[in-house]
């Protein structure tokens, strides 16, 4: 130990200078890219908007605005539904899936594993813009239908509505829900679900006593990957949503287009972050409440 | 008991045959019709073709676009990879508080939609004189692929047994020594996976770099400016196969990579000093 304490100075220079370097490239991306950028977006949501960069003079009216009117609450509160609903089909559609790799995939678990992560790494354009062609009027859908002899007359009835958005949002995420909810269910000791078959329990009852609370925390890790950047999406609706579907992420995006008010823009990105921190407290809170390990 | 287990794998394992179908079956159809003879993508096929493709070459729009990908994949790839070595490695034998605020600030952007990390972007790259340019195209993408490198790396360094680097630190390697000749050559698979999926993160990212391109589009904002023309569906469609193709591969060749590395050295007993890691090292996305 006396050898290490009496290090030569230049050694514990070089140390210094090593943790400077690596420190380095991490510090510049936090703090520049996320932290001040973030930090600018607050600020110019507290800034009038006079068509320079920043704005000018300190108001709250932006914020007025999102409050008053009712097109925001609108349009918020169905960007809160629609992506409800996708998290919701999602993580219920992928628990069975994870259930199958943690208990039953046997050898085959591998190959599972990199299938359903492949899609993760494809393009989130082209998934969307595959259920484009399946649901358009002369598409897939429509085609297969009248060719089949099920129906006579294509329908526009697929394209343009929010249950499209929800269809194809819960397809292009699904694979981000698997991998959070096997890892918990993974991770669950095998001696646990033997006692409770040994101790008389049936398999449903050790299922929703012992495996099912013992998952929660893969669950809401994976509600709150789906749940994010769909609320925020505006690729999806604007190729199949239609008017009827627009988005919180639509206004915010057309803010820094077409409506060019950059200051109101950032008001409603703060707002949709509020909402977001609401969510993450509240998946925090049951997963103290239900999560029954840590 | 156990039959009845069986019985219920069966009826699970049917479900997940028909979960991979609804996953693939939407995304498998664009290659479909991309060989179909037809403006439309509608059945019945109308024969095979690949005239399609042949749009594709002499086009100078996407092979301008295809070089802007090709490029800002590669640098953005770079910048992310190495950001994410040094910020997972700081985290774990850092023993700062400012290493570990880093890494958990560098994992945030999960938790921001993707128009908000652009728009904030946006307003950055303005206000420092920069623009929308590939540059910050460059940086826009750092961000998005910094959380997936970070947690592919840390995952790898904290399955390097401690012993290992304590070892070489005892045998009077500096610092620098040890993370150069030690911990990063044992960690090569893994670096090669990060950036592998960084570049494809990168090439395929279209919701930060919607508000960060000048007049260079990338690949994937090629594609949206040609997705209001009906005409150029099939092309687009013939594109998208081949990016799909090229994807896949390098998807699967980084996840091959990740898990061949990860069961070389993975410790034999478990750590519980060590942080939570599986079986197979699948990633862990949040702490909670």
């Amino acid at each position: 130990m006396s050898t290490l304490v009496a290090t030569s100075a230049p050694e514990a220079r070089s140390s210094q200078g090593f943790r400077f370097a690596m420190l380095l490239p991490g510090a510049l991306v936090t703090f520049l890219l996320i932290l001040f950028a973030l930090g600018l977006v607050l600020f110019l949501a507290f800034r009038g908007n006079d068509g320079s960069l920043l704005g000018a003079g300190f108001t709250v009216a932006n914020f007025v605005t999102v409050v008053s009117d009712p097109l925001y609450w609108t349009v918020t509160l169905r960007s809160l539904i629609i992506a409800a609903l996708v998290t919701l089909a999602t993580v219920v559609t992928a628990y069975p899936v994870a259930y199958y790799l943690a208990f039953h995939a046997g050898r085959r678990r591998g190959l599972l594993l990199f299938l359903v992560t492949l899609p993760f790494w494809t393009s989130y354009l082209l998934r969307v813009f595959a259920w484009k062609i399946v649901l358009a009027y002369n598409g897939v859908l429509n085609s297969a239908l009248i060719e089949s002899g099920i129906w006579s007359e294509p329908t526009l009835a697929f394209l343009n509505t929010p249950t499209a958005v929800v269809v194809t949002l819960a397809h292009a995420y699904a694979p981000f829900a698997i991998l959070p909810i096997y890892v918990a269910l993974d991770t669950i000791p095998k001696s646990l679900i033997e006692a409770a078959s040994d101790l008389g329990a049936r398999p449903f009852t050790s299922f929703r006593r012992v495996v099912l609370p013992n998952s929660m925390p893969g669950v809401l890790a994976a509600a709150l990957v789906v749940f994010v950047p769909t609320v925020g999406d505006y690729v999806t609706p604007a190729l199949v949503g239609g008017p009827a579907s627009t988005m919180i992420g639509t206004l915010i995006q057309a803010q820094f287009g077409k409506a060019n008010d950059w200051p109101f823009g950032a008001a409603l990105s703060v707002a949709v972050m509020l909402v977001i921190l609401c969510v993450v407290l509240v998946a925090r809170f049951a997963d103290r409440r239900f999560g029954s390990r840590t | 008991m156990s039959a009845r287990t069986q019985y219920s794998g069966r009826w699970l394992g049917v479900y997940v045959v028909a979960y991979l179908i609804f996953l693939y079956l939407p995304v498998l159809l664009i290659p479909l019709f991309s060989f179909n003879n037809s403006i439309q993508a509608a059945f019945p096929l109308q024969g095979f073709t690949l005239q399609w493709y042949a749009t594709l070459f002499g086009n100078s729009a996407l092979t301008g676009a295809l070089l802007n990908s090709l490029v800002i994949g590669v640098i953005a790839a770079t910048g992310a990879t190495l950001c994410g070595i040094t910020v997972s490695y700081m985290d774990l034998y850092g023993r700062s508080p400012l290493a570990a605020t880093i890494s958990a600030i560098a994992r945030l952007p999960i938790l921001i939609p993707g128009v908000i990390v652009g728009i904030s972007l946006l307003i950055l790259i303005n206000l420092i004189g920069l623009g929308p340019s590939r540059i910050a195209i460059v940086l826009g993408h750092i961000l998005v692929a910094l959380p997936t490198t970070v947690v592919i790396m840390r995952s790898r360094f904290a399955a390097i047994p401690k012993t290992v680097r304590e070892a070489a630190l005892d045998l009077g390697a500096s610092d620098w020594m040890t993370f150069r000749r030690v911990m990063l050559p044992l960690s090569l698979p893994a670096i090669v996976s990060a950036f592998m999926l960084a570049f494809l993160i990168s090439f395929d990212e279209f919701i930060v770099v919607f508000f960060l391109a000048g007049t260079e589009p990338t690949l994937p904002l090629y594609i949206w400016s040609q997705l209001r023309f009906p005409k150029s569906l099939p092309t687009v469609m013939a594109l998208g196969t081949s990016i799909l193709a090229v994807s896949f591969v390098i998807a699967a060749a980084a996840e091959i990579l990740r898990h061949r590395g990860l069961s070389a050295t993975a410790p034999k007993s478990a750590d519980p000093s060590q942080p939570k890691q599986t079986k197979r090292g699948e990633l862990q996305w949040h702490s909670t």
